[in-house]
């Protein structure tokens, strides 16, 4: 599994993200047991207090619950999964119309474009 | 439980320089720390202090509660800057100098390290390169069950998929309750591994803060902010 960590945002926020991003697509399916905050560390190359402090709040968020003894586990709730999944699509989105904004283009414009790119693909 | 590392006005001149004026600094068990300055700041007179290889002029030092002496020497695991190792020794034969030395070294942890990056125990360290020797120094150092480690420049003459070794290493075999005080000027490597970061300059600690809340404040990297506080 490759992380891909970027060297401005705070490390946390991007473990939050990748971790998301592996439930959403399947990498842990719900109800699965995930790895201890050592072997996530130790896959990151990141300090294991940082991957504590990710799953700590993916666990106030409910995607993940703990389990006293037996360690961490992804939430069985589909709905909360599905949820997440398109929090992170609109945030996808809005971060692409924003720059279009910066290249000029109007919400219409871009809607057509996006019909053009779209009907190009088909086409190739 | 007491801090690990407690310093209090510590001051260490050479003759009229001073190398340290007044440092204040607490680590707290569980941590590790980077100590980032620029050539000359203070950074390998602080870890001799540690260690008791240097004696402040005035100010307190304690290691887990203890001034630095034989007592602190058995819980703080050091990496020199330079190595004081015998060039004719063999690995094997430091390995077993260290278990004779040190009650709480593993002698099978160092083994397995040096299997991972195939270095042969047979090998005597004259045969070796600079990055290979620097390597066989680490793998000592950190086969301790210390209860803090100081590591003074550990990774700069070592090629960069060891590194990444290395740091995984660092990571994965220090227990909870050690900590950890690296030295470097290879920010960008070491970073991510990182709890607190120390800016030293001048024999002072200009900043104290950690990686995130720096890139979540300046909305950069520890390497990047360090590069732009010393510019030359």
């Amino acid at each position: 599994m490759t992380w891909n960590l970027n060297s401005d945002r705070p490390i946390y926020s991007q473990l939050i993200d990748k971790l998301k991003i592996d439930i959403i697509a399947g990498v842990y399916k719900a109800g699965d047991k995930i790895p201890s905050v050592r072997e996530l560390a130790s896959d990151a190359s990141v300090n294991p207090n940082t991957m504590q402090k990710a799953l700590a709040e993916l666990e106030r968020d409910g995607l993940v619950y703990s389990q006293r003894t037996s360690g961490r586990f992804i939430t069985e709730d589909q709905e909360m999964i599905k949820h997440v999944k398109n929090q992170l699509a609109i945030e996808q989105i809005t971060e692409f119309f924003e720059k279009m904004k910066q290249l000029g283009y109007k919400r219409e414009e871009t809607m057509q474009l996006i019909e053009c790119a779209l009907r190009g693909k088909e086409n190739e | 439980m007491s801090n690990i590392l407690e310093c209090s006005s510590l001051v260490k001149k050479y003759g009229t320089k001073t190398a340290l004026s007044e440092i204040d600094l607490i680590i707290e068990p569980g941590h590790i720390t980077g100590l980032l300055g620029p050539n000359g700041s203070g950074k390998s007179t602080l870890i001799k202090l540690i260690n008791g290889l240097l004696v402040p002029d005035s100010g307190v030092i304690r290691i887990n509660g203890m001034t630095p002496d034989v007592d602190t020497k058995k819980i703080v695991s050091y990496l020199p800057e330079r190595t004081y190792l015998d060039n004719s020794l063999k690995v094997k034969d430091i390995i077993s100098f260290f278990e004779d030395f040190y009650d709480n070294f593993n002698k099978e942890k160092a083994y397995d390290m040096l299997n991972h990056l195939k270095i042969n125990a047979n090998d005597s360290l004259r045969k070796m390169s600079k990055g290979t020797k620097e390597k066989v120094q680490l793998i000592l150092v950190m086969s301790r069950d210390a209860k803090l480690y100081c590591l003074d420049e550990p990774i700069a003459g070592v090629d960069p998929a060891a590194r990444d070794y290395i740091l995984n290493t660092i990571i994965s075999n220090y227990n909870e309750n050690a900590s950890i005080i690296i030295s470097t000027h290879l920010i960008s490597d070491i970073e991510n591994i990182l709890d607190e970061i120390l800016f030293i300059n001048q024999g002072k600690i200009t900043l104290k803060s950690t990686v995130d809340e720096i890139r979540f404040q300046e909305g950069k990297s520890v390497d990047a902010l360090f590069r732009e506080v010393f510019k030359c």
